[in-house]
Protein backbone atom coordinates (compact mmCIF):
# COMPACT_ATOMS: atom_id res chain seq x y z
CA UNK A 1 0.00 0.00 0.00
CA UNK A 2 1.00 3.58 -0.96
CA UNK A 3 2.61 6.22 2.06
CA UNK A 4 -0.12 7.66 3.54
CA UNK A 5 1.80 11.34 3.88
CA UNK A 6 4.86 12.61 1.97
CA UNK A 7 6.13 15.91 3.35
CA UNK A 8 9.25 17.23 0.85
CA UNK A 9 11.63 20.11 1.60
CA UNK A 10 8.49 22.15 3.48
CA UNK A 11 9.46 25.28 5.02
CA UNK A 12 7.06 28.02 6.53
CA UNK A 13 8.24 31.09 8.47
CA UNK A 14 6.50 33.88 9.69
CA UNK A 15 8.98 36.35 9.28
CA UNK A 16 12.47 36.26 7.35
CA UNK A 17 14.73 35.18 10.15
CA UNK A 18 12.59 32.73 12.13
CA UNK A 19 11.63 29.21 10.31
CA UNK A 20 9.13 28.05 12.39
CA UNK A 21 9.27 24.73 10.02
CA UNK A 22 12.54 24.67 8.28
CA UNK A 23 13.29 22.33 5.16
CA UNK A 24 11.10 19.29 6.64
CA UNK A 25 11.18 16.06 4.59
CA UNK A 26 9.16 13.06 5.98
CA UNK A 27 7.18 9.56 4.72
CA UNK A 28 5.11 8.31 7.04
CA UNK A 29 3.00 4.87 6.63
CA UNK A 30 -0.40 3.93 7.70
CA UNK A 31 -1.57 2.22 10.54
CA UNK A 32 0.84 3.65 13.30
CA UNK A 33 0.24 5.83 16.31
CA UNK A 34 3.09 8.69 16.09
CA UNK A 35 3.88 10.89 18.47
CA UNK A 36 4.85 14.36 17.10
CA UNK A 37 7.10 15.81 20.21
CA UNK A 38 9.16 19.12 20.60
CA UNK A 39 9.66 21.89 23.07
CA UNK A 40 7.21 24.85 22.69
CA UNK A 41 7.73 26.73 19.56
CA UNK A 42 9.55 23.72 17.82
CA UNK A 43 6.87 23.69 14.72
CA UNK A 44 4.69 20.92 15.60
CA UNK A 45 1.43 23.17 15.12
CA UNK A 46 2.58 24.87 12.35
CA UNK A 47 3.63 21.60 10.31
CA UNK A 48 -0.09 20.51 11.84
CA UNK A 49 -1.50 23.27 10.34
CA UNK A 50 -0.04 23.09 6.86
CA UNK A 51 -0.99 19.03 6.75
CA UNK A 52 -4.62 20.31 7.16
CA UNK A 53 -4.70 23.22 4.57
CA UNK A 54 -5.25 25.71 6.89
CA UNK A 55 -1.56 27.53 6.55
CA UNK A 56 0.00 27.52 2.97
CA UNK A 57 3.91 25.87 2.60
CA UNK A 58 6.71 28.68 1.48
CA UNK A 59 7.95 25.86 0.12
CA UNK A 60 8.21 22.29 -0.45
CA UNK A 61 4.87 20.07 -0.94
CA UNK A 62 3.03 17.90 1.31
CA UNK A 63 0.71 14.50 -0.38
CA UNK A 64 -1.89 12.85 1.31
CA UNK A 65 -2.37 9.18 -0.56
CA UNK A 66 -0.63 10.98 -3.22
CA UNK A 67 -2.93 13.67 -3.69
CA UNK A 68 -1.93 17.44 -2.97
CA UNK A 69 -3.51 19.49 -0.48
CA UNK A 70 -6.95 20.33 -1.59
CA UNK A 71 -10.78 19.62 -0.80
CA UNK A 72 -9.85 15.83 -1.40
CA UNK A 73 -7.31 15.31 1.27
CA UNK A 74 -9.25 17.87 3.52
CA UNK A 75 -12.13 15.25 3.40
CA UNK A 76 -9.69 12.27 4.84
CA UNK A 77 -8.25 14.49 7.63
CA UNK A 78 -9.55 14.89 11.04
CA UNK A 79 -7.96 17.43 12.96
CA UNK A 80 -8.09 18.44 16.44
CA UNK A 81 -6.90 22.09 17.07
CA UNK A 82 -5.03 23.18 19.71
CA UNK A 83 -7.81 25.64 20.81
CA UNK A 84 -11.38 25.02 20.18
CA UNK A 85 -13.22 26.29 17.66
CA UNK A 86 -17.07 24.97 18.73
CA UNK A 87 -19.79 27.27 19.97
CA UNK A 88 -19.82 26.71 23.44
CA UNK A 89 -23.60 27.84 23.03
CA UNK A 90 -24.40 25.10 21.21
CA UNK A 91 -25.47 21.76 22.57
CA UNK A 92 -23.73 18.72 22.15
CA UNK A 93 -26.72 17.28 20.08
CA UNK A 94 -26.58 20.51 17.52
CA UNK A 95 -22.48 20.14 17.45
CA UNK A 96 -23.41 16.58 16.36
CA UNK A 97 -25.71 17.13 13.82
CA UNK A 98 -23.14 19.91 12.54
CA UNK A 99 -20.68 17.25 12.30
CA UNK A 100 -23.09 14.58 9.90
CA UNK A 101 -23.77 17.21 8.02
CA UNK A 102 -19.79 18.59 7.38
CA UNK A 103 -18.01 15.56 7.27
CA UNK A 104 -19.81 12.20 5.16
CA UNK A 105 -17.48 9.87 7.50
CA UNK A 106 -18.69 11.07 10.19
CA UNK A 107 -20.62 7.80 12.06
CA UNK A 108 -23.23 9.69 14.69
CA UNK A 109 -23.90 6.30 16.14
CA UNK A 110 -19.98 5.96 17.48
CA UNK A 111 -20.10 9.44 18.90
CA UNK A 112 -23.72 8.88 20.79
CA UNK A 113 -22.28 5.87 21.58
CA UNK A 114 -19.00 6.98 23.87
CA UNK A 115 -21.14 9.84 24.98
CA UNK A 116 -23.41 7.80 26.51
CA UNK A 117 -20.67 5.71 28.21
CA UNK A 118 -19.25 8.94 29.87
CA UNK A 119 -22.59 10.21 30.62
CA UNK A 120 -22.40 13.06 28.90
CA UNK A 121 -26.11 14.52 27.98
CA UNK A 122 -26.48 15.49 24.37
CA UNK A 123 -29.07 18.16 25.27
CA UNK A 124 -26.88 20.08 27.06
CA UNK A 125 -24.66 23.06 25.92
CA UNK A 126 -20.81 22.93 25.55
CA UNK A 127 -20.16 25.33 27.29
CA UNK A 128 -21.66 23.91 30.55
CA UNK A 129 -19.44 21.06 30.61
CA UNK A 130 -15.95 20.80 32.46
CA UNK A 131 -13.09 21.60 30.75
CA UNK A 132 -12.01 17.77 30.64
CA UNK A 133 -15.60 16.65 29.39
CA UNK A 134 -15.26 19.68 26.99
CA UNK A 135 -11.93 17.62 25.81
CA UNK A 136 -13.19 14.96 25.59
CA UNK A 137 -16.08 15.98 22.92
CA UNK A 138 -14.07 17.26 20.83
CA UNK A 139 -11.36 14.01 20.60
CA UNK A 140 -15.17 12.01 20.17
CA UNK A 141 -15.82 13.75 17.42
CA UNK A 142 -12.42 13.91 15.75
CA UNK A 143 -12.09 10.12 16.29
CA UNK A 144 -15.98 9.16 14.76
CA UNK A 145 -15.00 10.32 11.45
CA UNK A 146 -13.51 7.45 9.43
CA UNK A 147 -10.56 9.56 7.97
CA UNK A 148 -7.20 8.55 6.75
CA UNK A 149 -5.48 10.51 8.95
CA UNK A 150 -6.14 11.82 12.30
CA UNK A 151 -3.87 15.15 13.70
CA UNK A 152 -4.55 15.96 17.40
CA UNK A 153 -2.62 19.00 18.52
CA UNK A 154 -1.91 18.38 22.22
CA UNK A 155 -4.88 16.33 23.31
CA UNK A 156 -3.95 15.73 26.86
CA UNK A 157 -2.73 19.41 27.83
CA UNK A 158 -4.26 20.77 30.79
CA UNK A 159 -6.81 17.83 32.03
CA UNK A 160 -6.45 15.50 34.80
CA UNK A 161 -5.64 12.03 35.04
CA UNK A 162 -8.14 10.41 34.95
CA UNK A 163 -9.36 12.34 31.60
CA UNK A 164 -6.11 11.65 30.03
CA UNK A 165 -6.33 8.26 30.60
CA UNK A 166 -9.66 8.22 29.09
CA UNK A 167 -8.39 10.11 25.62
CA UNK A 168 -5.57 7.69 25.64
CA UNK A 169 -7.96 4.47 25.78
CA UNK A 170 -10.25 6.44 22.80
CA UNK A 171 -7.78 6.75 20.71
CA UNK A 172 -6.34 2.89 21.08
CA UNK A 173 -9.77 1.68 21.00
CA UNK A 174 -10.28 3.83 17.88
CA UNK A 175 -7.06 2.12 16.17
CA UNK A 176 -7.55 1.20 12.56
CA UNK A 177 -4.54 -0.49 10.72
CA UNK A 178 -5.32 1.70 7.41
CA UNK A 179 -5.44 4.76 9.12
CA UNK A 180 -2.28 7.19 10.78
CA UNK A 181 -2.82 8.94 13.84
CA UNK A 182 -0.23 11.83 14.75
CA UNK A 183 -0.13 13.25 17.75
CA UNK A 184 1.58 16.35 19.27
CA UNK A 185 2.24 16.82 22.81
CA UNK A 186 4.82 18.03 25.32
CA UNK A 187 4.04 15.82 27.87
CA UNK A 188 5.54 12.56 26.58
CA UNK A 189 6.39 10.32 29.69
CA UNK A 190 1.97 10.22 30.13
CA UNK A 191 1.72 8.76 25.71
CA UNK A 192 5.13 7.10 25.17
CA UNK A 193 3.00 3.62 25.67
CA UNK A 194 0.79 4.45 23.24
CA UNK A 195 2.92 5.38 20.38
CA UNK A 196 4.73 3.28 18.07
CA UNK A 197 7.27 5.60 16.67
CA UNK A 198 7.79 9.21 17.52
CA UNK A 199 9.63 12.19 15.51
CA UNK A 200 11.54 15.23 17.08
CA UNK A 201 11.09 18.51 16.46
CA UNK A 202 13.86 21.31 16.94
CA UNK A 203 13.19 24.94 15.86
CA UNK A 204 11.38 23.36 12.88
CA UNK A 205 13.53 21.04 12.02
CA UNK A 206 13.32 17.24 11.91
CA UNK A 207 16.13 15.80 14.75
CA UNK A 208 14.65 12.24 14.53
CA UNK A 209 11.72 9.79 13.29
CA UNK A 210 12.32 6.42 15.28
CA UNK A 211 10.33 4.02 16.91
CA UNK A 212 9.64 4.00 20.54
CA UNK A 213 11.14 0.70 21.60
CA UNK A 214 13.86 1.23 19.19
CA UNK A 215 14.83 4.70 21.51
CA UNK A 216 14.39 2.04 25.09
CA UNK A 217 16.31 -0.89 22.96
CA UNK A 218 19.26 1.42 21.99
CA UNK A 219 19.26 3.75 24.77
CA UNK A 220 17.89 1.84 27.91
CA UNK A 221 15.73 4.69 28.64
CA UNK A 222 12.44 5.87 27.79
CA UNK A 223 11.34 8.24 25.53
CA UNK A 224 11.30 10.58 27.90
CA UNK A 225 13.97 10.57 29.58
CA UNK A 226 15.93 10.67 26.15
CA UNK A 227 13.89 13.67 24.98
CA UNK A 228 15.23 15.61 28.28
CA UNK A 229 19.27 14.36 26.93
CA UNK A 230 18.52 15.72 23.62
CA UNK A 231 16.96 18.35 24.51
CA UNK A 232 18.92 19.61 27.71
CA UNK A 233 19.42 23.07 27.42
CA UNK B 1 -1.79 -8.75 37.63
CA UNK B 2 -1.47 -5.55 36.56
CA UNK B 3 0.20 -3.80 33.62
CA UNK B 4 3.58 -2.14 35.19
CA UNK B 5 6.03 -1.27 32.73
CA UNK B 6 9.07 0.09 33.19
CA UNK B 7 10.68 3.14 31.45
CA UNK B 8 14.03 2.10 30.26
CA UNK B 9 13.08 -0.95 28.80
CA UNK B 10 11.66 -2.17 25.18
CA UNK B 11 7.63 -2.26 25.96
CA UNK B 12 6.84 -4.97 23.66
CA UNK B 13 9.58 -7.18 25.60
CA UNK B 14 7.66 -6.62 28.86
CA UNK B 15 4.39 -7.38 27.17
CA UNK B 16 5.91 -10.88 26.63
CA UNK B 17 6.79 -11.20 30.25
CA UNK B 18 3.88 -10.04 31.41
CA UNK B 19 1.98 -12.63 29.04
CA UNK B 20 4.41 -15.08 30.66
CA UNK B 21 3.94 -15.06 33.77
CA UNK B 22 -0.03 -14.92 33.05
CA UNK B 23 0.30 -18.45 31.40
CA UNK B 24 2.71 -19.84 33.89
CA UNK B 25 0.57 -18.64 36.92
CA UNK B 26 -2.21 -19.80 34.66
CA UNK B 27 -4.47 -16.65 34.75
CA UNK B 28 -4.83 -17.87 30.80
CA UNK B 29 -5.04 -21.59 31.28
CA UNK B 30 -3.74 -24.10 28.64
CA UNK B 31 -6.15 -24.01 26.23
CA UNK B 32 -8.24 -20.94 26.83
CA UNK B 33 -9.51 -18.35 24.15
CA UNK B 34 -7.17 -15.31 24.90
CA UNK B 35 -8.46 -11.85 24.73
CA UNK B 36 -7.88 -10.27 21.05
CA UNK B 37 -5.00 -7.89 20.48
CA UNK B 38 -7.18 -5.03 20.49
CA UNK B 39 -8.86 -5.71 24.06
CA UNK B 40 -5.07 -6.48 25.48
CA UNK B 41 -3.76 -2.92 24.34
CA UNK B 42 -7.05 -1.20 25.90
CA UNK B 43 -5.95 -2.91 29.36
CA UNK B 44 -3.08 -2.30 29.35
CA UNK B 45 -3.33 1.25 27.38
CA UNK B 46 -0.45 0.17 25.01
CA UNK B 47 -0.18 0.60 21.11
CA UNK B 48 -2.00 -1.91 19.52
CA UNK B 49 0.90 -2.79 17.00
CA UNK B 50 3.56 -3.12 20.32
CA UNK B 51 1.04 -5.94 21.59
CA UNK B 52 0.85 -7.22 18.06
CA UNK B 53 4.18 -7.99 18.17
CA UNK B 54 4.53 -9.51 22.05
CA UNK B 55 1.67 -11.77 20.22
CA UNK B 56 3.86 -12.56 17.53
CA UNK B 57 7.25 -13.38 19.18
CA UNK B 58 4.85 -15.54 22.12
CA UNK B 59 3.64 -17.50 18.71
CA UNK B 60 7.02 -18.02 17.68
CA UNK B 61 8.11 -19.32 21.61
CA UNK B 62 5.17 -21.71 21.00
CA UNK B 63 3.76 -20.50 24.02
CA UNK B 64 0.54 -19.18 22.25
CA UNK B 65 -1.49 -20.78 19.05
CA UNK B 66 -3.35 -19.35 16.15
CA UNK B 67 -6.22 -21.33 15.14
CA UNK B 68 -8.04 -19.91 11.81
CA UNK B 69 -11.05 -20.45 13.44
CA UNK B 70 -10.73 -20.16 17.02
CA UNK B 71 -8.39 -16.81 17.26
CA UNK B 72 -5.32 -16.96 19.79
CA UNK B 73 -4.96 -19.66 22.43
CA UNK B 74 -2.70 -20.58 25.01
CA UNK B 75 -1.25 -23.45 24.08
CA UNK B 76 -2.19 -26.89 25.34
CA UNK B 77 1.47 -28.07 25.65
CA UNK B 78 1.83 -28.32 29.71
CA UNK B 79 5.55 -29.37 29.64
CA UNK B 80 6.23 -25.94 27.78
CA UNK B 81 3.98 -23.89 29.75
CA UNK B 82 5.92 -25.81 33.15
CA UNK B 83 8.91 -25.14 31.13
CA UNK B 84 8.43 -21.36 30.86
CA UNK B 85 7.34 -21.38 34.38
CA UNK B 86 10.74 -22.91 35.65
CA UNK B 87 12.18 -20.64 33.74
CA UNK B 88 10.90 -17.71 35.28
CA UNK B 89 11.56 -18.73 38.66
CA UNK B 90 14.83 -19.09 38.16
CA UNK B 91 15.22 -15.74 36.87
CA UNK B 92 13.86 -14.97 39.90
CA UNK B 93 15.83 -16.54 41.86
CA UNK B 94 19.10 -15.42 40.21
CA UNK B 95 17.67 -11.87 40.40
CA UNK B 96 17.76 -12.60 44.43
CA UNK B 97 20.57 -14.09 44.86
CA UNK B 98 22.67 -10.96 42.87
CA UNK B 99 20.63 -8.82 44.99
CA UNK B 100 21.91 -10.25 48.30
CA UNK B 101 25.48 -10.92 47.55
CA UNK B 102 25.78 -7.19 46.71
CA UNK B 103 24.45 -6.52 50.14
CA UNK B 104 27.36 -8.78 51.06
CA UNK B 105 25.33 -12.33 52.12
CA UNK B 106 27.35 -15.43 51.28
CA UNK B 107 25.57 -18.26 50.04
CA UNK B 108 25.03 -20.07 53.26
CA UNK B 109 23.81 -16.92 54.81
CA UNK B 110 21.24 -16.23 51.97
CA UNK B 111 19.91 -20.37 52.86
CA UNK B 112 19.92 -19.13 56.64
CA UNK B 113 17.81 -16.27 55.44
CA UNK B 114 15.78 -18.11 53.24
CA UNK B 115 14.93 -21.16 55.81
CA UNK B 116 14.26 -18.59 58.52
CA UNK B 117 11.81 -16.34 56.20
CA UNK B 118 9.96 -19.84 55.15
CA UNK B 119 9.25 -20.92 58.28
CA UNK B 120 8.05 -18.15 59.58
CA UNK B 121 5.65 -17.99 56.84
CA UNK B 122 4.24 -21.01 58.01
CA UNK B 123 3.65 -20.10 61.11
Amino acid sequence: MSDLLEIQGLSKAYDVRNHAVDNISITLPRGKIIGLLGPNGSGKTTLIKMITGLLKPDAGEIRICGEEIGPQTKARVAYLPDRTYLSGGETIEGILNYFQDFYSDFSKESAEEMLKNLGIDTDVKLKTLSKGNKEKVQLILVMSRKADMYLLDEPIAGVDPAARDYILRTIINNYNPEATVLISTHLISDIEQVLDEVIFMRRGKLVLYTSVDNIREKHGKSVDAYFREVFAC
Amino acid sequence: MEWNLEEGRPIYAQLVELIQMRIAAGQYAPGEKLPSVRELAAEAAVNPNTMQRAFAELERSGLIVTQRTNGRTVTEDEDRIREVRKRLAETHVREFFARMRSLGYSVSDIRDFVREYSEEGET
